[in-house]
């Protein structure tokens, strides 16, 4: 039953948690109607694939989109679909690919909402030719507090639009979203992995790979000294002709409950340090499903739940190009030194397209991720030092990943944040935004 | 923008049908509209708020529908059923397929309390769906029809509610019994036709009724996996399916568990 209290609901990382009033509307006059109804703060959230808070609202009012997941209209001669934002990437896929057509940007996981993808701005591996998913946006619904839902774009209210793209969902409920697709021939990706000896080898290969759309690379964080930042290559593109297959449903396999995380680690970087003497240094190109290309995780329902019951955090952060090969080496140090980040480091260069948001997290240079399983106060000082690197080499923190952050940090990463606020719907709140702004509201 | 559908549509159980849905705004009703419109079905989606219907409409029309016709109407109320019924029918033409999804799960205790709602909830489970059945027997066993050979369906949507009465929903439950009755009855009359009936007994389905419990178990479904069910009892004519499978075995043992334990449980 209900708990009076509010439902506990809690994000992909497991370690945020909050009670809030839960309301999961089935057509867009029942979310109009849950958004008026709320004496309290409100707060859209979509699958919840978010590590932290931004999609928490603790003693307010959250309203679930995921019922909201409908076509409004489709032209499949231009590839232009609107749709409720509870649609997800992979709902919109299973209809799109054997059109011929794919979501121009998509982050590791099909299970987001198109809401919480223009919320956060996400990216994907192709983002040094396509930017953010937020550059493909045509125009939005955005319901607001006072009852009002307006249509905007980049060329209607642009400021508003400005704000609610990368917005963590403080400017509205996003009811729907227009978006451009990119045109396919086939539902295949030819792919290929390549060694990296070392961190030179990585910007290397990233700079020789400017004719790859989709690339990504994956570190071994424990390597020390000349090994540092050893790791795998991987490029892909679309293949030419072909199938036009979308994914399968049924997922390979389920974590039924929270694992022992120590076996997490050891497991990762030996099934890492197998596939890195396996690879040839210059592997040929393969075909493979984009499922299997782009998802690799999304066929193990609730992998989160192998961090255990503590559950883990993630540190993602972008430094500009110029600093980036110390920034990068300066945090792979403090990794392999801590020992804690016993796992795989994603490493990808982002490219020159600015984001239309204004507090979107992707600028120009090289990202860094790193899941930590959540050790206590430890991880914490780790997570800490990493941000401090990060800030001082002029870059930023991605709140989609983000628990830790202080509002200094959030501050000196997102200067422009209070024109955010100055945007924000007054009947919205976040738990994210009430940390790194210091807002009581 | 336009709705330009290429031929995505691949061929499959409901490539070419007709389906007439009655209380199309049901998530279940909807996922198993969605597998019908990705085959490339025409659907006549008939409820009570036009707006609703309209969406619907429009998704199942960008997933490949071949046509979609709504009709706005309250399908508790009984009055005029004949006409308004024809009305359905006339939007397409005869359907092949007649889902009847609609249905209140109401509140055992304000049942207990009010002639009124206990009413309410066997009008708009049981009367009033009885009614749109017999109706739609009538249309598909037309004299032409039963000769043309093709295979035409009735599927209800039934519940575990009504293989036992309980304590907690028996007023809900004994009108999910009345329509399982009622169905099995029809399935009797038309044994032999070219036109089959088919019961689908859902057990605990994560969708706006039952948005007020706590989902977490592992007994409870999603819709897509429910359409899932009643598409592969259509294909096949299945007379009676629980969806999930599972819900056979459990209600069984809740069906013969001796009336001394029974009334012991919370159930
Ligand atoms: C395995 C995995 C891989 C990932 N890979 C990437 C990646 O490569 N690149 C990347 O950028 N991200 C990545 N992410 C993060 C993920 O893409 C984002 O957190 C995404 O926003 C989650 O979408 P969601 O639907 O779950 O939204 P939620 O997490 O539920 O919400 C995210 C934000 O969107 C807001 N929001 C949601 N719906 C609406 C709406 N309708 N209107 C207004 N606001 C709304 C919420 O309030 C919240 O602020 C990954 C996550 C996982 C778990
Ligand atoms: N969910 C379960 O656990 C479960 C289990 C067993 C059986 N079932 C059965 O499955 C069927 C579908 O339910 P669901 O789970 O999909 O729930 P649902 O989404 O709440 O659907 C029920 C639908 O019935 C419609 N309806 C109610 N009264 C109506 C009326 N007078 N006229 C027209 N439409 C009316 C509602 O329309 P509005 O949108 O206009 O309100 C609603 O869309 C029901 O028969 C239910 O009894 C469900």
């Amino acid at each position: 039953m209900t708990d009076p209290f509010g439902t506990a609901t809690t994000s992909w990382g497991r370690v945020s948690h909050a009670r809030s009033r839960v309301a999961e509307p089935a057509h867009l006059d029942e979310l109009a109607h849950a958004f008026r109804a709320g004496d309290v703060h409100a707060l859209a959230h979509g699958m919840g694939r978010s590590y932290g808070d931004v999609c928490l609202n603790g003693g307010g009012h959250l309203l679930r989109t995921a019922r909201l997941d409908r076509i409004i209209a489709a032209d499949w001669s231009t590839g232009v679909v609107r749709a409720e934002a509870g649609l997800t990437v992979g709902g919109l896929l299973s209809v799109c690919v054997p059109r011929g057509w794919f979501v121009p940007v998509t982050p590791g996981t099909k299970f987001v909402t198109l809401g919480g993808a223009v919320a956060n701005d996400v990216h994907g591996k192709n983002h040094h030719g396509m930017g953010t998913v937020g550059c493909h946006v045509r125009a939005l619904g955005l319901m607001r507090g006072d009852g009002e839902t307006l249509e905007i774009g980049p060329g209607s209210r642009p400021h508003l639009f400005a704000a609610t793209v990368g917005g963590l969902g403080l400017t509205g409920l996003i009811a729907w979203v227009e978006i451009q697709l990119q045109p396919v021939s086939s539902s295949d990706f030819e792919a290929q992995t390549l060694r990296l000896p070392d961190l030179d080898g990585f910007f290397r290969t990233a700079e020789d790979s400017h004719d790859w759309p989709y690339t990504v690379a994956w570190v071994d964080c424990l390597a020390a000294g000349r090994r540092l930042g050893r790791g795998l290559f991987n490029r892909g593109r679309h293949a030419s002709g072909g199938p036009l297959v979308p994914h399968g449903e049924k997922a390979r396999l389920k974590v039924p409950r929270d694992a022992p995380s120590a076996l997490l680690g050891p497991l990762t970087v030996r099934l890492f340090n197998a596939a890195y003497s396996r690879q040839p240094a210059g592997g040929a190109a393969a075909r493979v499903p984009y499922g299997k290309f782009l998802y690799p995780l999304d066929g193990i329902t609730d992998w989160n739940k192998l961090y255990g019951g503590r559950g883990f955090f993630q540190h993602q952060s972008v430094v500009p190009m110029a600093a980036a090969p110390r920034a990068l080496q300066k945090l792979l140090e403090l990794t392999s030194a801590e020992g804690q980040g016993s796992f795989l480091v994603v490493l990808k260069l982002f490219g020159p397209r600015a984001s239309p948001g204004i507090l979107s997290f992707p600028r120009e240079g090289a990202t860094f991720a790193l899941d930590l399983p959540n050790r206590g106060p430890g991880t914490l000082r780790l997570l800490d030092r990493m941000a401090e690197v990060v800030l001082a080499a002029g870059g930023r923190l991605y709140p989609a990943k983000d628990a830790t952050m202080t509002a200094e940090q959030f501050r000196a990463g997102f200067p422009r944040w209070r024109e955010v606020e100055s945007y924000r719907d007054p009947a919205i709140s976040s738990d994210f935004w009430r940390r790194v702004t210091g807002d009581t509201a | 923008m336009s709705s330009q559908i290429p031929a995505a549509a691949a061929p499959g159980p409901g490539a070419g049908k007709t389906v007439l849905v009655l209380g199309a705004t049901s998530a279940i009703a909807n996922a198993y509209a969605r597998q019908r419109a990705a085959a490339g079905a025409r659907l006549v989606l008939v409820g009570r708020q036009q707006a609703r219907l309209d969406a619907i409409a429009a998704d199942l029309r960008a997933r490949g529908a071949g046509d979609v016709a709504t009709v706005a109407t309250d399908l508790a109320d009984m009055a005029d059923a004949e006409p308004r019924f024809a009305g359905m029918i006339a939007r397409l033409g005869t359907p092949d397929e007649v889902l009847l999804a609609y249905g209140v799960l109401g509140e055992q205790a304000a049942a207990q309390d009010s002639a009124e709602e206990t009413r309410r909830l066997i009008d708009v489970n049981f009367t009033s769906a009885a009614l749109w059945l017999q109706l739609a027997a009538k249309a598909l066993t037309e004299p032409q029809l039963m000769a043309d050979g093709r295979s035409r369906t009735l599927v209800v949507i039934g519940s575990v509610a009504g293989d036992r009465g309980r304590q907690s929903n028996y007023v809900y439950g004994a009108a999910k019994a009345g329509l399982d009755a009622f169905a099995e009855g029809l399935a009797h009359r038309l044994h032999g036709t070219n036109v089959k009936v088919v019961t689908v007994k859902p057990g605990f389905v994560d969708t706006p009724m039952t948005a007020h419990l706590d989902r977490s178990g592992p007994l409870w479904a999603k819709p897509e996996a429910i359409a899932g069910a009643i598409d592969r009892a259509v294909a096949k004519g299945q007379r009676i399916v629980y969806a999930p499978w599972f819900w056979r075995p459990i209600m069984t043992a809740v069906r013969f568990a001796p009336r001394p334990l029974f009334y012991k449980t919370k159930l």
